[in-house]
Formats: structure tokens, C-alpha cells, sequence
């Protein structure tokens, strides 16, 4: 099993993604913002980070990078992509996702472990965890407060596309303490808190966060 | 040649967590008047062509890169 991991420039988050589908059990692949192709991976990951340094708006400039244009036909395809922090950022300018992230409601950066509860465990990265859970990961971001219209959010809740959501307490603002969503069809995610730093007890504070990259194998096996 | 400013501004719904940090400053330092800031970018946009062709290409690029339309609005014009 095959994991793309995407760089930009000046994304941050790429070893520690690379790093997490390893403990997972499959192989990362690096990907690089210029290539024009996606190397045949089974999975996508777009990692945290200020890629093109969040000129203009988060993820903004990252959209039009050339492997963005192997990357938004594939996902519409079903491919499974995940997106976290400043993927998330890049997958909703791409418009894969719905809504936008937005200044956090404090104005502080926000470094932090949260809890979140998994709302939706049939999509696919997160299959592996069972509706309710509560999972701890690292909460990292400024421009994190997610938000989308009125109907856009009534139709994301009643379809079950919110992923997960805040659990005691809404850090950021996020509109319905959202903490993740995912498409209509399952394979395409965005979560702003970092499941890749909650692998292991060494280096986090949990190894809650890995069932999002053992989840995936699951669906690509199945696929 | 041509000269188009865009400005852009997140819509009147979306908190401006940046405006609310403006407008107590600007309490602290005084001017206790004002009552609201919101920030926004404004762009400037140097295109061949003139006119209304300039006016209408730039209004797509605004579209598509300069705002997030979920988010933002904007409007488009000519410069002196």
C-alpha cells in the first residue's frame, strides 16, 4: 500500500505525515507541489503547515500548484485524500470540501492537545473508529475556525459529513464545533487538528491519531 | 495598458477577528468614536488591454484567485 505525502513549499507537517503511514503499515511516497503525476499511490495526504507562506489566503496558491491538477480529478474520482491543517486549508480553496477556514474567533495561534469526538466512522479515514469516540490529537493552527452558510452546514449535518467535531470545549470558533468534514462520498477529508503528532506516547500525547491512517489502508484494500 | 483595483472584504456575516483587534486599539489610543473596523486587502492590478476587457478579466481572476467567494466579497474598478 502506497501513501502520497504531499510538499509545498513551506509545508511543515510532511515527515510526521510520512512518519504516521509508516507506524500505519504502508509505504509514504513523497510528493512534490511540482510533479505531474501522483506516482500511481493508492492515498493522498496534504500536511500542515504555510505552504507558498499562506500568501493571499491559507491554501490559496497551493490550489493552482501542478500536482493540484493531477490531485482534484483523482479525488473526485475517489481517490481517498486527507487533508489536515493547512491541507484542509488547501482542500476547501480547491473547493473538494465545502466551507473555509477562517481566523481563529481568539486571534492567538492555538498549540495545544484537544479532544475530539469522531462523528462520522464510515468514511475513509476514519472507519476505524466507532461513532462517539473521543480521541486526543494536537490542536496547532491560527486560521482555524471553521465555517460554512447556513445551508451548506444544514446540508453537511444531515448527510453525515461532519467528521469530527470539538469535545469539551470550542477552541477556535468553528461553527458547530467542527472540528473535520468530509465529502459527500467518503474518501475526501479535512481535519485542522493533527492526528499525525498523536501516534506514539514518545512524541505526543496520545496514539489515538493513528486509526486515521490505519483506517485508510482498510478502505483501499477494500476498494 | 490598464490599472484595476480590487478590493476585497470577508462578508458582513464572517467575524473580523482582525477588525475587533483594530477597533479596541484604537479605543486604547483614544479615538473612543469609532464604533466599527473591518479590514480587508485591497489589490492592484496591471493588465494589457483597456476598458471594459481589462474591467471583466480581472473580475474573473478576482473570482477565481484574489477572493474566496465562501467568504469574501469584492468589487472591481477602473483606477484614475
Amino acid at each position: 500500500m502506497r501513501i502520497g505525502v504531499v510538499t509545498f513549499p513551506g509545508s511543515l507537517d510532511n515527515s510526521d505525515a510520512a512518519r504516521a503511514v509508516r507506524y500505519a503499515g504502508a509505504e509514504p511516497v513523497p510528493l512534490w507541489h511540482a510533479d505531474r503525476d501522483l506516482s500511481g499511490v493508492d492515498a493522498v495526504i496534504l500536511p500542515g503547515g504555510f505552504s507558498y507562506g499562506d500568501y493571499l489566503r491559507c491554501g490559496a496558491i497551493a490550489r493552482f500548484s501542478p500536482v493540484m491538477q493531477e490531485l482534484v480529478p483523482a479525488a473526485k474520482s475517489g481517490l481517498p485524500v486527507l487533508g489536515i491543517c493547512n491541507g484542509f486549508q488547501i482542500l476547501c480553496e480547491a473547493h473538494l470540501l465545502p466551507g473555509a477556514l477562517t481566523r481563529n474567533l481568539g486571534r492567538r495561534f492555538i498549540n495545544r492537545d484537544v479532544t475530539i469526538r469522531i462523528e462520522n466512522d464510515t468514511s475513509a479515514w476514519t472507519s476505524g473508529y466507532a461513532a462517539g469516540q473521543q480521541v486526543t490529537v494536537v490542536l496547532k493552527s491560527g486560521e482555524g475556525a471553521y465555517i460554512a452558510d447556513e445551508q451548506t452546514l444544514a446540508g453537511l449535518q444531515a448527510r453525515g459529513q461532519v467528521l469530527a467535531r470539538y469535545s469539551g470545549g470550542n477552541p477556535n470558533g468553528s461553527v458547530a464545533d467542527i472540528a473535520g468534514v468530509v465529502s459527500e462520498a467518503g474518501n475526501v477529508a479535512g481535519l485542522m487538528p493533527h492526528p499525525e503528532h498523536a501516534i506514539d506516547l514518545l512524541t505526543g500525547p496520545a496514539a489515538d491519531g493513528l486509526g486515521f491512517f490505519t483506517s485508510v489502508l482498510k478502505a483501499v484494500a477494500v476498494a | 495598458m490598464a490599472r484595476v483595483v480590487v478590493d476585497v472584504m470577508l462578508k458582513p456575516e464572517i467575524h473580523d477577528p482582525q477588525g475587533e483587534a483594530v477597533l479596541s486599539a484604537s479605543h486604547r489610543l483614544g479615538f473612543g468614536n469609532v464604533t466599527e473596523v473591518r479590514q480587508g486587502k485591497r489589490f492592484e492590478v496591471e493588465i494589457d488591454g483597456t476598458g471594459e476587457q481589462a474591467l471583466a478579466a480581472v473580475e474573473k481572476m478576482a473570482h477565481e484567485l484574489l477572493a474566496n467567494p465562501v467568504i469574501e466579497e469584492f468589487t472591481v474598478r477602473l483606477a484614475q
